[in-house]
């Protein structure tokens, strides 16, 4: 990559870029049930997209109308300026990692990341190049002659990647790829993963549940609920600025703290949170009328918690310890507001557990600064 | 001693119920016709003590398996039962695969009451179905009137009494082993093995060559051993709906037993018969423990 700053990877920053997969109002309804909701989006090559968003949000439906296995209702979804309506799945420059890998279990290890070459009629010895690099990739050489039922689950992953990557797809789809593999496994193969996706360049779109991973390996997150997308940033976006309560709620851990906005000057809000609490002054670019209720959203590791009143704040609150959270290289404080308003509070373990300044039922304070958090409207 | 009382009951169990009743028809294949009850001989005496015991066995001969080979019947009536076994559970395997294949496929609110369907005619006696074959098949059947009144045919066919109706009832009869074991092993396979064949670049028509049909080959292996060991010594079927031209061992036995009274014979047939069943059986039992070993 050249050291000036131009090069950084974000065409969805560059109007003159065009898409990759393009979603044109699309909708998916089964039934009466409305899986995706006018949704529209644009991925652009190269990326390494992620759809999060609980169980039911429409991503896996998002993800088989890319693959084919699924049609829109309405609406039009192109890959590579084609529209894909009446193109079928075995004709789609596409390729799927299934969440359950799929791996044919009558076929070894090599044949079935030699189907789909096999039946693009390619050469024989084309084909056999082609799975031993792909062996290689995976550092599967060992295994070719195994069946999908003699090697572990990390390893039927691989041989699935590899199986999917053969054909050199334009796309690759994975549906929760790493959904079956146990922690350890899981870190080491979402490195693996985003490594093999900068080397091959492919276009991933990857479908999770899981907001780390997504963070771990995406250059650009996509959340979702109920059929809609409610931001698509990436991941330090996503984090640091949430559009909405939504999102702030879904990703890592926030306070959510609700309260009456009053304009008080440029770019600055006050609002109005608890009785005898001073209200909370934040930076905002929203345009917001007095009196209109928000949400103000601030991480808890944006929150520092001190014994005496802190001078010099932007904004404070006192309350009392209620419970802390042990997490090894940090605790989190819930510290509850005369109101019954609880602010969770994080800091590091920076010494030992038995040396903790604070513990339960201590009087603290809590604060912030005024661009610590988001103000989100309802 | 719980252990091997657990062990010893199924084997005293074989013991009783299979290899002394054969043990008995081997014996009687060795022995010698004789007008008499029962109608062969030698008879144990065991009064006579160690030299009638010698007696008895010093009578025993092959002359009844010598007599098999001599007389082209036996050898005919067994190839020719193997061909309509062969050709009978081929048929019901053309017949079955669609039917197990529907089944699997169908919504799973359903399966239940399709599976239900495929049992139900166990619950009535096998002679009677059988019999009903005839109301159906003869000449003044309800096949035949339903084809005149159509008037795709003008004279009746002739299918009873006919090797054509031993095929039917015996695929209408055995169908059910074959549709359950490929039902099976049709369900449990994973949608999306076909979805990924897809993806990777089959037709509908490929992923079902490909991946479907080999996944349920041990369904077919299964089903096909069920129905051809049953048929290839079946006896109801060729005498109720067969014809004079219809060669199977399974009658010719029951002939040689109750029409010649000829026991030894009747008994040699037997014996051959079930060395010719072992061979299946052993492969039977050898594709069973492979598909568990592949489960594993």
């Amino acid at each position: 990559m050249a050291a000036n700053g131009a090069s950084v990877f974000a065409p969805w920053d560059d109007p003159d870029q065009t898409p990759l997969i393009r979603f044109e109002n699309v909708t998916k309804r089964f039934g009466d049930f409305t899986a995706i909701d006018n949704l529209s989006l644009d991925i652009y090559a190269r990326e390494f997209f992620a759809l999060l968003g609980p169980s039911g949000c429409g991503k896996t439906t998002m993800m088989r109308m890319l693959a084919g296995f699924e049609t829109p209702t309405e609406g039009k979804i192109y890959i590579g300026g084609q529209d894909m309506g009446p193109i079928a799945p075995n004709q789609r420059p596409v390729n799927m990692m299934f969440q359950s890998y799929a791996l044919f279990p009558h076929l070894s290890v090599y044949e079935n990341i030699a189907f789909g070459l096999r039946r693009d009629g390619q050469p024989k010895d084309k084909i056999e190049a082609r799975v031993e690099d792909m062996l290689r990739m995976v550092r599967l050489q060992k295994f070719a002659k195994r069946k999908p039922h003699q090697i572990s689950g990390g390893q039927r992953q691989r041989v699935a990647l590899a199986r999917s990557l053969a054909k050199e797809p334009k796309l690759l789809l994975l549906d929760e790829p790493l959904g079956a593999l146990d922690a350890k496994l899981r870190e080491d193969t979402q490195f693996e993963l985003m490594d093999i996706q900068e080397k091959t360049g492919t276009t991933f779109v990857i479908v999770t549940h899981d907001q780390e991973e997504a963070m771990t390996v995406a250059s650009r997150i996509a959340v979702m609920d109920e059929g809609r997308i409610m931001q698509v940033a990436t991941p330090d976006r996503i984090y640091e600025f949430p559009e909405n309560a939504y999102v702030a709620d879904f990703i890592g851990d926030v306070n959510l703290i609700e309260g009456t906005a009053t304009p008080s000057g440029e770019d600055e809000v006050t609002i109005a949170w608890a009785e005898n609490q001073q209200p909370i002054r934040a930076k905002t670019q929203r345009k917001l009328a007095t009196g209109q209720k928000v949400f103000y959203a601030i991480r808890p590791e944006k929150v520092g918690i001190f014994k005496e009143e802190p001078t010099d704040v932007v904004n404070k609150a006192k309350g009392r310890i209620l419970d802390i959270a042990y997490l090894g290289n940090l605790s989190t404080y819930h510290v509850q507001m005369p109101t019954g308003e609880i602010i969770k509070a994080q800091s590091a373990n920076t010494r030992r557990i038995a040396r903790r300044p604070f513990t339960w039922e201590e009087e603290v304070w809590v604060s912030w600064n005024g661009t610590g958090g988001s103000v989100l409207e309802d | 001693m719980r252990r091997f009382t657990l062990i010893a009951l199924p084997y005293l169990w074989l013991l009783g119920l299979f290899l002394v009743p054969f043990l008995i028809v081997l014996k009687i294949s060795l022995s010698d016709l004789n007008l008499s009850i029962p109608p062969y001989m030698p008879q144990l005496d065991i009064s006579a003590g160690w030299s009638g015991l010698m007696d008895f066995f010093s009578e025993l001969d092959f002359e009844n398996f010598v007599w098999l080979t001599e007389d082209d019947l036996y050898w005919k009536a067994y190839l020719s039962s193997l061909k309509i076994a062969v050709v009978a559970t081929f048929l019901t395997l053309l017949v079955g695969y669609p039917v197990a294949y529907g089944m699997a496929r169908a919504p799973s609110e359903w399966r239940p009451t399709l599976m239900m369907l495929v049992i139900l005619p166990f619950w009535s006696s096998f002679l009677i179905r059988v019999y009903s074959w005839m109301g159906i098949l003869s000449n003044e059947g309800f096949l035949n009137q339903f084809l005149l009144w159509t008037g795709i045919i003008s004279e009746p066919l002739q299918i009873m009494n006919t090797t054509t109706a031993v095929y039917i009832g015996i695929v209408y009869t055995y169908l059910p082993f074959m549709i359950l074991p490929i039902y099976s092993a049709l369900e449990k396979m994973d949608d999306s093995l076909l979805e990924a064949a897809e993806d990777l670049g089959c037709s509908r028509l490929k992923a079902f060559w490909l991946i479907t049909f080999p996944l349920s080959r041990a369904g077919m292996i299964a089903g096909c051993f069920l129905v051809f060991i049953p048929s290839i010594g079946e006896f109801v079927i060729p005498s109720l709906l067969g014809g004079s031209d219809t060669l199977m061992i399974g009658k010719v036995l029951w002939e040689e037993f109750f029409n010649n009274r000829d026991w030894p014979v009747a008994s040699a047939v037997a014996v051959v018969l079930l060395m010719i069943l072992v061979i299946p059986i052993i492969l039977f039992q050898r594709n069973e423990q492979k598909q568990r070993e592949a489960e594993g």
